[in-house]
């Protein structure tokens, strides 16, 4: 089992005909994704690369082809209508890869989703993965832009607010031998639909889920929330790694998100955090996956 | 974005905030222009403010040794006294490090008779992911103080995105900061109108402080934004081109602004190991781990997930303009990016600069043995790192001289 998706989710996205898009919706399919419908306003009745149907508008789609998933390729001043689009069409689940949304945009989002079904990822996330059974993966659920091949199926569930550094973290997990579960990116803005706490909560619902690694960085209070539950609630080891203890205060660090402001949002108050609730803490991001491995049973 | 103090007073004044009356100014003379016309309009006393995107201007010291970079004056000769030896001079203070900034604008306002001070702020609150009004009877000070002394004298109102600031709640903040018959109305006025400024130009921060309950000439108490600070949300921008042109170059490092003509996102740190990284996350982790085996990093450098040959040595020669810099790693982890790519850039960058200083480059993910055979063959002396342990304490080393 996995979280979120499955290799069996039927996926739409939206955004397939520009170069960004494209791109990723070939790699893809590449690597076994079911993309089965794209959406581009104005370009209904045309097939992306002769195969996959393009629809004028998400209602379409999905009622066309069963999808139940999103992932958002559009540009930054068009993502929140198309966030919206899919919850108002009811999609299981909206990934939105577009990075640069204005943050007012994001609290109109979120507030207009407030009780409804849909379930946000992102925005400036690179996605989700459910490794696939197939050699180096294939066959799995890849929304967004990680590289497949770097996955292998397995337990561990990996949970980060950064794109490069869940490779890293992946990566190690995988030449060490251990698969995961799914990994999921929650994305570098201060406003996102999905957050550690949400992701942790899933991990430890999940029984195929046997460890899970966090990742945060400097900026906000999500990571000492999701600590504070998972030193009430979560019975399986988690280990994390916090980015950012050398970065200036008032300056953001390439993520929207990623600030420290008004004293708030300190690696060292994150990483304090941490070890209160028995996170095991990777001294550098070198031993992410090693600091779990200890912690696991064997 | 910052923007300065005089174009945060031209956005809150057009959302109907009380203001001081005053202008802003580039001469001596222009100084004592504004002066001259403020105190005949019955101003007693001129503020004279430098205009620059720091705090602690008041204690700060120019490098002429001039004392203070906010004067208060009776007389428009004064004024322009003031003005002279202010503009066109560097101040430093807490927030400008050593450097110091350029004053090339100064602005001159009437100065209120303040009977108290108070602090009123607009923000985003991340855990809500709601709009948040901050307010304190403890104005005039350096907030984040006030919220690590004595947390219960700052009150907050999160405001419901859909409906925007109700008058309701501005007057509940009013009230709660104890003020009384006329001052609510006027107070929530000014709040509704800062709010307004928050949401319509997409700003991140709106910040009054002092917002000042004032003695009119006539004897009446009222209330008037004495000093404004406001930030921006940079991916905003687009649709805000009036709020692009009020941009100050002179107020950014000169590296910076080259490395974002090039969409480079670099932020020049003062340690001697420069990096370049791709992925925010992945950078920040960089420097943590050049720090953890004892060296400092020189800069956050992300140079994106898709980044070019031309990226990669425009990034090279960004790092080596600072003059601090001992040593480079560059650590890589092309997951869709094509290793080899990365690694014809760094030759090319190499070669193009002559570079002298030690290079630690560490290559994962796709199409790496491609990239490690560019390495190797382009006969160049650079250091190969593993992991990224491996990568970090190697360049320490180098750079230590080990």
């Amino acid at each position: 089992m996995s979280i979120l998706v499955t290799p069996q989710t039927r996926v739409l996205v939206q955004g397939i005909t520009g170069s960004f898009g494209a791109r990723h919706t070939q790699l893809s399919l590449a690597y076994g994704t079911q993309i089965v419908a794209g959406v581009t306003p104005g370009k209904g009745g045309q097939r992306f690369e002769d195969k996959i149907p393009i629809f004028d508008t998400v209602a379409q789609a999905m009622h066309e082809t069963g999808a139940t998933a999103s992932a958002i390729f559009v540009p930054p001043a068009f993502a929140a209508d198309a966030i919206l689009e899919g919850v108002d069409a009811s999609l299981d689940l909206v990934v939105c890869i577009t990075e640069g949304i204005p943050v007012n945009d994001m609290v109109k989002v979120k507030r207009a989703m407030e009780g409804k079904g849909t379930r946000l990822i992102g925005p400036n996330c690179p996605g989700i993965v459910t490794p696939g059974a197939g050699k180096d993966s294939h066959g799995g659920c890849r929304i967004g832009i990680a590289p497949g091949y770097i996955h292998k199926p397995g337990h561990i569930g990996v949970v980060s607010r950064s794109g490069t550094l869940t490779y890293e973290a992946v990566w190690q997990l995988t030449c060490r031998g251990v698969g995961q579960s799914t990994c999921v990116g929650i994305g570098g803005d201060p406003v996102n639909g999905t957050s550690h706490l949400d992701v942790i909560k899933l991990f430890n619902a999940d029984p195929d889920t046997q460890g899970i690694i966090m990742i945060g960085e400097i900026g906000g209070s999500a990571e000492e929330e999701a600590a504070a539950w998972i030193k009430r609630n979560c019975r399986k080891p988690v280990a994390g790694f916090i980015a950012g203890a050398t970065a200036p205060p008032g300056r953001r660090m390439g993520h929207a998100g990623a600030i420290v402001s008004g004293g708030k949002g300190t690696a060292a108050a994150k990483i304090a955090a941490f070890k209160e609730a028995g996170i095991g803490v990777a001294p550098t991001p070198s031993e992410m996956a090693e600091t779990l491995l200890k912690m696991m049973p064997r | 974005m910052n923007i300065h103090e005089y174009h945060a007073r031209q956005l809150l004044g057009q959302y109907g905030v009380a203001l001081p009356p005053g202008d802003v100014c580039d001469t001596p003379e222009g100084a004592r222009g504004i002066a001259a016309k403020l105190l005949a309009e019955g101003a007693d006393l001129i503020a004279v403010k430098s205009q620059i995107q720091a705090g602690g201007r008041g204690k700060g010291t120019f490098k002429s040794g001039y004392q203070g970079g906010v004067k208060l004056c009776k007389t428009a000769e004064d004024v322009a006294e003031k003005a002279k030896a202010m503009l066109g001079n560097v101040l430093v203070t807490k927030q400008t490090g050593p450097e110091g900034r350029l004053v090339s604008k100064l602005l001159v306002v009437a100065a209120p008779n303040i009977q108290k001070e108070l602090y009123l702020a607009v923000l985003l609150d991340r855990a809500s992911s709601r709009p948040v009004v901050m307010a304190s009877t403890e104005g005039g000070m350096d907030i984040e103080e006030v919220a690590a002394r004595t947390p219960e004298k700052i009150l907050k109102e999160t405001v419901d995105p859909a409906v925007g600031l109700m008058p309701y709640q501005a007057r509940k903040v009013a009230a709660a900061l104890g003020l009384k018959g006329e001052l609510i109305g006027l107070t929530a006025k000014l709040l509704l109108g800062v709010y307004k400024t928050w949401w319509e130009c997409d700003a991140t921060l709106v910040e009054i402080n002092p917002l000042c309950v004032i003695r009119t000439r006539e004897g009446k108490e009222s209330m008037l934004a004495v000093d404004a600070k406001l930030s921006l949300d940079d991916n905003s921008l687009f649709r805000h081109p009036k709020l692009q042109a009020m941009r100050d170059l002179a107020e950014e490092a000169p590296l910076e602004i080259e490395a974002s003509k090039f969409n480079l996102n670099y932020i020049k740190l003062d340690g001697s190991i420069a990096c370049l990284v791709n992925g925010a996350g992945l950078a920040m982790a960089t420097m943590d781990i050049i720090q953890h085996f004892g060296g400092r990093p020189a800069n956050f450098l992300d140079v994106g997930g898709g980044a070019s040959q031309e990226q990669v040595a425009a990034a090279f020669k960004i790092i080596l303009q600072d003059p601090n810099v001992k040593g480079i790693l560059v650590n890589i982890f092309g997951g869709i990016m094509d290793c080899d790519v990365i690694a014809t850039g760094i030759v090319a960058a190499v070669k193009e600069t002559g570079l002298k200083l030690p290079l630690v480059v560490r290559l994962e993910g796709n199409n790496v043995d491609a990239g490690n055979k560019t390495l190797a063959d382009s006969g160049l002396a650079l250091i190969r790192g593993g992991s990224m342990a491996d990568a970090a304490q190697k360049v320490v080393n180098a750079v230590a001289g080990r």
